[in-house]
């Protein structure tokens, strides 16, 4: 028997419990009021964001993420919508990374990051007993439960764990390499971790916090070491989006990278008025790792991604 | 120079005037951050490990990394002297860099020496060695077991673990990768 037939018929549970888990995230939205929606996979303009880089394909891209679609349909009335399907990134490979991967994202509108916490809360809890039957679970030899989710600002686990603040005084370099080095190494492992209100420099897409605009309205999820999900409180100020895409693009030139051209649909519709909306980006992969106690994207996907 | 992109598992780089192996690595990129690569070092001349992330703009730099083939030729206190048969170049390389492998030495073994910056890094002998056992209990004639083992010693003094069946005389295959008895070669 080809080596492939062999390991392709090892993977059948991971791949039943992938189908099992993709099922009850549907349902989960579904039940809920959500409107499933899909939008192109090949786009015109990519969001410009410094470290995400676009597949080409044609003249076009092929999508990083849904994001400013469904902005759109945000903008034209629709108040809850959810998408699961392909994201492309191009050279992201590794134990947690490919270069194609599938990921949920899901908007409401007027709700804030706080509103999408207790979404997403729901979601994997309802999503590990549709499929596991329980909350708690082993992954990877050490016990995690999904029962009680911490919450920690970025300030406070930066103070802790790197011995400064980044709200404070940003410095991008040092914010990611402290970040991989000492604040994700001592996050908890066995409970789902929130850090919380990113410096606004790393606001991404995310509205600045009224009360402290020294930090944006955005989270990331942890659980057992691994990053699932990137939230915000959306920003919907058009002007504002405008000079972020600009910086970011002018970031890209100065690391040679391609620049992205505008969206000007997305913006045109931003500034016509979007309602204040949450949403979150989801790595369904790397949950159905977690759920299925799998070390890598390769023991849950039944093939490995072109990679160039 | 190497970019960050180059690195895995087996490169040689080196920091700071130190050649490193990367023993493990692995690809890092946190929420909208950059690409990041967190690998885990072997210091090539102390032999300790330690953790260094590397940006994917990073440039790291290559050693200057020579290896040679060498035989040994005889030692003097704790100086082993190698010698190249093609150019005649000798080398005296000190106890420490060779470990307990100088037990294994024989006249005219052929090892790998590996140089930085003309520096001895390490001397890698072949994977067996042939040594005559000059000293043990009498063998259990008849006891084909390998699983127990009795002490031992070579020439040189290196005790090792033998099966009973071994005599003095004997000359056995040592693996230089764990100091232990492989398999008996003639009895003596």
């Amino acid at each position: 028997m080809i080596p492939e037939r062999k390991r392709l018929q090892a993977l059948a549970p991971v791949l039943a419990a992938r189908a099992k888990i993709v099922r009850a995230i549907r349902e989960f939205f579904n039940v809920r009021g959500f409107l499933e929606v899909e939008t192109p996979l090949r786009i015109a303009a990519p969001p410009p964001e410094v470290h995400i880089d676009a597949e080409p394909s044609g003249q076009a891209y092929l999508r990083t993420s849904p994001e400013l679609h469904m902005k759109r349909l945000l903008a034209a009335g629709y108040s809850r919508i959810y998408q699961l399907g392909p994201c492309f990134r191009r050279g992201e490979f590794g134990a947690r990374h490919h270069p194609e991967y599938s990921m949920l994202e899901w908007y409401r509108t007027d709700a804030d990051y706080r509103d999408i916490l207790l979404d997403a809360k729901a979601l994997l809890q309802e999503v590990a007993r549709q499929t596991l039957g329980k909350t708690s679970f082993p992954y990877q030899g050490r016990p995690v439960s999904l029962d009680i989710w911490e919450c920690l600002t970025v300030s406070q686990a930066f103070i802790q764990s790197a011995g400064w603040d980044p709200a404070a005084e940003f410095d991008a370099d040092r914010f990611d390499l402290d970040l991989v080095d000492r604040v994700e190494p001592s996050l908890p492992f066995d409970k789902p971790t929130i850090l919380l209100d990113y410096p606004a420099s790393a606001a991404a897409l995310s509205r600045r916090k009224k009360d402290d605009p020294r930090v944006a309205e955005r989270w990331e999820l942890y659980i057992a070491g691994m990053e699932l999900a990137n939230a915000y409180t959306e920003l919907t100020d058009a002007a504002e989006q405008i000079r972020r895409f600009d910086e970011w693009n002018r970031q890209r030139e100065v690391l040679g990278k391609e620049k992205y051209p505008r969206d000007e649909a997305f913006l045109d519709a931003l500034g016509e008025g979007m309602p204040p909306a949450g949403g979150i980006a989801l790595g369904v992969d790397r949950l159905i790792m977690l759920l299925t106690d799998s070390a890598s994207l390769d023991e849950v996907l039944p093939f490995r991604a072109q990679t160039d | 120079m190497y970019s960050a992109s180059d690195l895995r598992k087996g490169l040689k780089i080196e920091i700071e005037g130190v050649p490193y192996e990367v023993v493990d690595f692995q690809f890092v990129k946190p929420g909208k951050g950059q690409a990041m690569y967190k690998c885990r070092l072997k210091n090539m001349l102390a032999g300790n490990n330690m953790d260094r992330t590397f940006r994917a703009a990073d440039h790291i730099d290559q050693p200057n990394l020579e290896e040679r083939d060498l035989v040994y030729s005889y030692s003097e206190g704790d100086d082993y002297h190698f010698i190249d048969k093609e150019t005649y170049d000798q080398f005296s390389i000190h106890a420490n860099i060779i470990g307990d492998q100088k037990f294994f030495l024989q006249e005219d073994l052929a090892v790998e020496v590996l140089f930085h910056n003309g520096r001895v890094v390490s001397v890698t002998l072949p994977s067996f060695v042939e040594k005559k056992i000059i000293e043990t209990e009498p063998g259990a004639r008849g006891d084909t077991a390998t699983n127990v083992l009795k002490p031992a010693k070579l020439d040189n003094g290196y005790e090792i673990g033998v099966p009973l069946f071994i005599n003095a005389g004997d000359t056995i295959k040592i693996d230089t990768r764990t100091g232990k008895y492989f398999e008996r070669v003639s009895r003596g």
